[in-house]
């Protein structure tokens, strides 16, 4: 991936469409800024004013609960004027093309987008054409990337293992469909992790998938020993028609994780969800609320990580105006 | 009208060898080759020293759009852009719109050129059934009657193995020639890349090499049962050149093309999202890349068509998933297919006859030949003459193609159809 479009000729990111293409500096420039970020967010005035006089839009082309939300919260305690757009129920049903959604909302003099769309490769377009000046930031595209989701995701985990070097991360479920997992895969490699496993049934594995630096298992009990971090994937109830799986059933049977699963992972495993999840299917209840669980941390962090990504990118565009003056 | 071509460097598409000579054309026919007939007296004359002269292309899969997509191309843009080229033939693919399935669109088809085309030979392939709707069949035998060459079902899927085999049969019993794109609509599904590492790492929804293999197994079985004679259009993987082979072995009556773009580009070439490169079949992996390139030089592969498909601006400024496929390719054509003599793929010889004579050949259309009483449709080529490529600068009204940027070698200083020359280069290149 050329990694020119998302970062400026000092390497700084002008926008955030992948994890591919970046390189670990800014990867921990990230964690670190949100880092500091979370002492804001437990304040009582939860607001700093990094965003005061810019206006965010939000465009959500599929359907969003907590990453709109959290990126809404984040965008308000950064002081942003926020604009948001549940685009499928909007102008593009009309007709309108998306570059022309895209120009209209440019013509409100939006600084930044958060775009989610279904077609891999959306946010890379809309980066290509967005005028110069303007950020975009990828909340989920296709089945490529969602990459602050992957942020928050290095975050919890670095938060609970603090290094990344000497781990083993398996990522379990739907990793075919999977943006996140596509965005952790390179996120995990990047900060070093020891070792990062993929385990799903073969229908839901993409071809070729150990070239992004993963080890393969077909068996969940094989896959989860000695790991120290477990990634659920959300199994989509669509995946059953198109032959994918033969049932929810059989799937909890094979891929389902269990406390009794659990045990062949570490003792301090933590197990993660990037939600929403559905219980009994790829994830047990008791495991989902049990001790091992972070996954409502991962959501808290979700804020921070979202207001360091742009917090950076506006650092980054205010640095080009004061150089180009 | 009598024309003398001096010093032509004509190229023997079976032994590759070179030779220069005199051409000598009379009433649109080639009358004479190193020496004049009798009585020969020549009205204009051409010097072709250090040119190569060489049939005229036949471009066996372009579509020009019309009618129906005026928007992205026509007859007359899309006629002026092949001459402009060297391609003095085009077979048009049905999925016009309306689509080639009826007497009056083959006659429009006709008519347009007549008025607005600029001489190139336009040749529809009829619909193989109604509507391309795959349940019907279409009026075959008078489609042909109207100067259908052959019948395709162009993209479109058939609705069952049962409707194939009749199409088939039905088109055996006319003397047809059937043009198949192989392509098992399931497996290609909402694909957009091939399936491999790079479709995995972009999350594009990937297209199995068995889309186009399935497909073509049950087609060549098909073709076994009915010895209809076929032709497999626009192959892309290694493994559909193997299976090519094994059935060419037994004798079945049947040929392949595919598109030149297919030897040049591969799925790495999607870069960061280019819809310029989106195509269907799929760019694949560089083995099957240089499998085609093989395939074409030991001739398994017959012909090298551009598939041209021109579009609209709009068509493509999309995310790459939503873009519409194919690239704008007559302006293409000519120097991608000289760059494979470049890189050695094969000689000059061989390749001219998978542009012209072997397809003139399988789809029974005149020229692709120099030789005696031979139909004059020939182009004279610069073949030293340095270009750098840019689609904004293309004949055709598509400018989609990747191949903006690329060093080509050739461009054509003349396009001759039945012995008058219709196109000569203000400058070259």
């Amino acid at each position: 991936m050329d990694s020119s479009l998302q970062l400026d000729d000092k390497g700084r990111l002008r926008h955030f469409l992948s994890i591919e293409g970046l390189d670990q500096a800014i990867l921990n420039e990230i964690l670190d800024t949100a880092a500091s970020f979370t002492s804001v967010t437990d304040r009582t005035i939860k607001k700093v004013p990094i965003l005061r006089g810019k206006t965010v839009a939000n465009l959500f082309f599929e359907a969003s609960t907590r990453t709109r939300s959290t990126f809404e919260l984040a965008e308000q305690r950064l002081s942003a004027d926020i604009l948001s757009l549940n685009v499928d129920t909007s102008a593009t049903v009309k007709g309108e093309s998306l570059l022309d959604t895209l120009q209209n909302l440019e013509a409100m003099q939006i600084d930044m987008f958060v775009i989610r769309h279904r077609d891999s490769g959306s946010a890379h377009f809309f980066a290509q054409h967005v005028r110069p000046g303007v950020s975009v930031l990828n909340a989920g595209d296709g089945q490529h990337e969602h990459p602050t989701q992957a942020m928050l995701d290095m975050y919890t985990i670095r938060h609970y293992k603090q290094d990344f070097t000497n781990l083993r991360v398996a990522i379990v479920g739907d990793i075919l469909h999977s943006r996140v997992a596509r965005s952790q895969i390179h996120a995990l490699n990047l900060l070093n992790t020891a070792e990062v496993r993929v385990i799903a049934p073969r229908t839901l594995m993409p071809v070729a998938v150990e070239s992004l630096g993963v080890r393969v298992y077909n068996d969940l009990e094989q896959g989860l020993a000695d790991v120290d971090v477990v990634i659920m994937l959300r199994l989509q109830k669509e995946r059953m028609r198109g032959a994918l799986l033969p049932s929810e059933k059989e799937y909890f049977r094979k891929y389902g994780l269990s406390q009794e699963r659990l045990q062949r992972a570490h003792p301090d495993a933590i197990v993660m969800h990037p939600g929403p999840a559905n219980r009994g299917v790829e994830i047990e209840s008791s495991v989902m609320d049990g001790k091992q669980s972070v996954i409502l941390q991962q959501v808290s962090f979700g804020i921070s990580v979202r207001m360091a990504v742009m917090s950076m990118i506006v650092g980054q565009s205010r640095r080009q105006k004061r150089a180009d003056a | 009208m009598s024309l003398h071509i001096q010093n032509a460097r004509v190229v023997d598409t079976v032994d590759n060898s070179e030779r220069v000579i005199d051409i000598y054309l009379q009433s649109g026919k080639i009358v004479g080759l190193g020496s004049a007939p009798n009585g020969f007296r020549a009205e204009k004359k051409i010097d072709a020293q250090n040119r190569l002269v060489l049939p005229g292309l036949i471009d066996c899969q372009a579509r020009l759009r019309d009618p129906g997509e005026p928007e992205k191309a026509n007859i007359e843009s899309e006629t002026l852009a092949a001459i402009s080229n060297g391609i003095t033939s085009l077979c048009v693919p049905p999925d016009t719109q309306p689509p080639i399935d009826n007497s009056a669109t083959v006659e429009l088809i006709h008519h347009r050129n007549e008025v607005f085309g600029h001489r190139a030979r336009v040749y529809p392939i009829g619909a193989l059934t109604r509507g391309l709707g795959g349940e019907q069949l279409s009026n075959m035998a008078s489609l042909r009657g109207n100067g259908c060459i052959a019948f395709s079902n162009a993209k479109q899927p058939l609705a069952s193995n049962l409707v194939q085999r009749r199409a088939m049969d039905y088109a055996a019993g006319e003397g047809a020639l059937v043009i198949i794109q192989p392509l098992d609509h399931d497996l290609l599904g909402d694909g957009c890349a091939h399936e491999g590492a790079i479709a995995t790492r972009l999350g594009l929804p990937a297209i199995p090499e068995a889309a186009e293999t399935a497909a073509l197994a049950r087609d060549i079985v098909l073709v076994e049962q009915t010895g209809v004679r076929t032709h497999f259009g626009q192959l892309s993987c290694a493994r559909s050149v193997e299976m090519l082979r094994r059935a060419k072995d037994k004798g079945l009556p049947i040929s392949a093309d595919c598109a030149i773009h297919q030897l040049f580009l591969t799925d790495h070439d999607i870069g960061d999202f280019n819809s310029n490169v989106l195509t269907i079949p799929p760019l694949r992996s560089q083995y099957d890349r240089d499998a085609l390139r093989e395939a074409v030089a030991e001739g398994i592969i017959d012909c090298l068509c551009s598939d041209h498909q021109p579009h609209e601006v709009d068509a493509k400024l999309k995310p790459f998933p939503s873009a519409q496929p194919g690239i704008s390719g007559l302006d293409t054509l000519l120097p991608l297919a000289l760059r494979l003599v470049a890189e050695e793929v094969l000689p000059l010889g061989s390749l001219i006859a998978r542009l012209t004579s072997n397809p003139a050949g399988i789809l029974g259309l005149p020229g692709g030949k120099i030789s005696v009483g031979e139909v004059a449709d020939l182009i004279i080529v610069d073949p030293d003459s340095h270009w750098i490529c840019d689609p904004a600068r293309f004949v055709s009204k598509g400018k989609n193609s990747p191949f903006g940027g690329w060093d080509f070698h050739g461009s054509v200083t003349h396009t001759l159809i039945d012995g008058n020359v219709i196109y000569q280069a203000d400058q070259p290149r």
